[in-house]
């Protein structure tokens, strides 16, 4: 089954939205809720994460009997270091968007602690590419 | 009752309902359908915190209670009520105007169940320390308990393992009567419930096994009792029988009332959908360093409860007044019998998780189901009109692939179906009989609704 979001970047009042319609179709396939928790904090991180720095991003879960793959397209800056992203409390956050309680560097760092793969292609001035698979 | 059933406290007067849709609408765990032209409540689902109650524009559903000579069969009678009781009343009635007439009734003893809350408060502060899941949501509001255990499954651990308010006071009255001489068998506690879930919570206890409560009496009946005998004249002075009472339990039931003991960041949300909202974010884990949550299913606490009479805000505000002349809990002697024993039956059992939304166990099934649901609410209109007796399509939707509707309850599909000779006119009434009874189709001038009667 194919579940498929827009996400607007800037729009901070819809960050979220992807993550709880998961999470309710999760929850209606009789998962554990454990492993529906650590999926819809992966989720949610990478929802702000295009709300916080993109122009505009497509998230498109996959779910089948076994696992769920969540993969997120963006039209953004691009992360220009990969590794150092992934390092807590590394944050390329506007001052506007910490005022408003996001960008603290933990994002990719929580959706790395909650998924089984991650993979991310990057490419400067066009978007990234962010890819996850959790297993039931 | 059978293993594993679940009590309900509400149930649908069958010659009342008309089946108007209202409560179907209003209910946050979609536990309505319309059946035969009445609304018909899945157990399963329901949470009973009385929005289909307060909904209902035909007072088609009622509260379960027991018969108040029931109390005779008790030496020791005790009359144990949550301090809203006393909220709702005029303010010309005064409080032992108010006791005056509960006794009156028949009842020998009065315990407000606020009494000895310092020693649940105690309770509380203990189990919010470091290594508990963060935040402790606080097992109070029984309707709370069971969204939790039936929507909010990852939360379940969260909540408090300690009993409600009225189990610490009927603990608290067994011990001071005993002590001073009465056998526990001949004390009969009575608990006068401000609303559904209480009353369900009672017969049907979560975290213990049978509630120590004898039996419960519906608010807003004892409020009718009470106002036919109650005197405007002087009365004498019962304020010994509230010497425990204090500020901070008179406060404990309203929004804020628990949350205001913790130094710590401790919130309060009261009105069922608010509690929803917050949970879904709580459960993503949105909110960060909260340490203890305050959920009440009725909007202004038990002064909103379904059970009550007067407006909820003036029944708030009596009891602040009225709280203002007690003193804190910290500065009240609560008599020491049995506090060990009293604090020791107040913990609970865990509260497990029981979801109530999986479409099937085994999830390639469940899968397959939500796969046919999505094909099947691309023909549904999506105006969520309620005709199909289901309170939305994708309810509708659900309600088919688990095999309990079928897509020519639809009106929108059946009007389809019929232009393309897919189905016959008399089949498709047939259909629409089958949710709404053979009498809706008739006309009928006294008939109810339609008209902003009593909406």
């Amino acid at each position: 089954m194919e579940l498929v979001f827009e996400i607007e970047g800037g729009d901070f009042t819809s960050a979220g939205n992807a993550s709880s319609k998961i999470k309710k179709v999760l929850k209606q396939l009789n998962i554990d809720s454990k492993t529906i928790k650590r999926i819809v904090i992966a989720v949610y991180e990478a929802e702000v994460n295009i709300v916080a720095h993109a122009k505009k991003g497509i998230l498109k879960a996959s779910i089948g009997s076994h696992f769920i793959e969540v993969k997120l397209t963006d039209k953004g800056p691009g992360i220009e270091d990969v590794e150092k992203a992934m390092e807590a409390g590394f944050s390329t956050a506007s001052k506007q968007v910490r005022e408003m309680g996001f960008g603290a560097g933990m994002g990719l760092p929580n959706i790395k602690k909650n998924v089984d793969e991650l993979d991310i292609i990057s490419e400067m001035g066009k978007g990234t590419l962010v890819k996850f698979k959790n297993y039931f | 009752m059978e293993e594993g059933q679940k009590y309900h406290a509400i149930k649908v007067d069958e010659e009342k309902c008309f089946g108007c849709t209202h409560c179907m609408k209003a209910c946050p765990t979609e536990a309505i359908r319309i059946v035969n032209g009445v609304a018909s409540i899945r157990p399963e689902r329901c949470v009973d915190c009385g929005n289909c109650l307060r909904a209902c524009p035909a007072k088609a559903f009622y509260v379960e209670q027991d018969d108040l000579q029931n109390i005779f069969d008790y030496n020791y009678r005790i009359a144990l009520f949550p301090s809203v009781l006393i909220g709702q009343f005029p303010e010309k009635y005064s409080e032992d105007q108010i006791y005056q007439a509960i006794l009156k009734l028949g009842f020998t003893h009065i315990y407000e169940v606020e009494q000895p809350i310092r020693w649940l408060s105690e309770e509380i502060k203990k189990k919010t320390g470091r290594n508990r899941e963060h935040p402790v949501i606080s097992s109070f509001c029984p309707a709370v308990v069971r969204l939790i255990q039936s929507k909010y499954p990852s939360l379940a651990e969260n909540i408090t393992p300690l009993k409600a308010p009225h189990d610490l006071a009927a603990n608290f009255a067994i011990e001071e009567l005993k002590a001073k001489g009465a056998n526990e068998g001949e004390i009969g506690i009575f608990y006068i419930s401000p609303c559904s879930a209480k009353m369900a919570a009672v017969n049907q206890p979560l975290g213990e096994k049978k509630s120590v409560v004898n039996g419960t009496i519906n608010m807003k009946d004892l409020y009718n009792r009470i106002m036919k005998i109650i005197l405007k004249d002087k009365t004498e002075d019962f304020s010994p029988l509230r010497k425990n009472l204090s500020r901070d339990g008179i406060l404990w039931s309203l929004p804020r009332g628990e949350s205001r003991q913790f130094k710590s960041r401790a919130m309060s949300i009261d009105g069922i959908h608010n509690v929803v909202k917050f949970l879904e974010r709580l459960e993503n884990e949105e909110i960060a360093g909260l340490d203890y949550l305050e959920l009440k299913s009725c909007s202004q606490g038990c002064a909103g409860g379904i059970l009550l009479t007067g407006n909820r805000f003036l029944t708030s505000e009596r009891l602040q007044k009225r709280a203002l002349r007690y003193p804190s809990a910290s500065k009240t002697e609560v008599p020491d019998v049995g506090k060990t024993i009293v604090q020791k039956k107040l913990q609970a059992d865990k509260i497990e998780a029981k979801s109530i939304f999986v479409l099937h166990e085994d999830r390639v099934k469940a899968l397959d189901r939500m796969q046919k649901a999505g094909k099947i609410l691309c023909q549904l209109p999506g105006i969520d009109c309620g005709a199909c007796g289901a309170p939305n399509c994708h309810a509708l939707a659900e309600d088919m692939v688990q095999g309990n509707a079928k897509m020519t309850d639809c009106i929108f599909l059946q009007k389809r179906y019929i232009k393309e000779n897919k189905l016959s006119v008399e089949k498709g009434f047939k259909s629409l009989e089958k949710v709404w009874g053979q009498k809706r189709f008739d006309a009928d001038c006294n008939k109810k609704g339609g008209r902003n009667e009593g909406f």
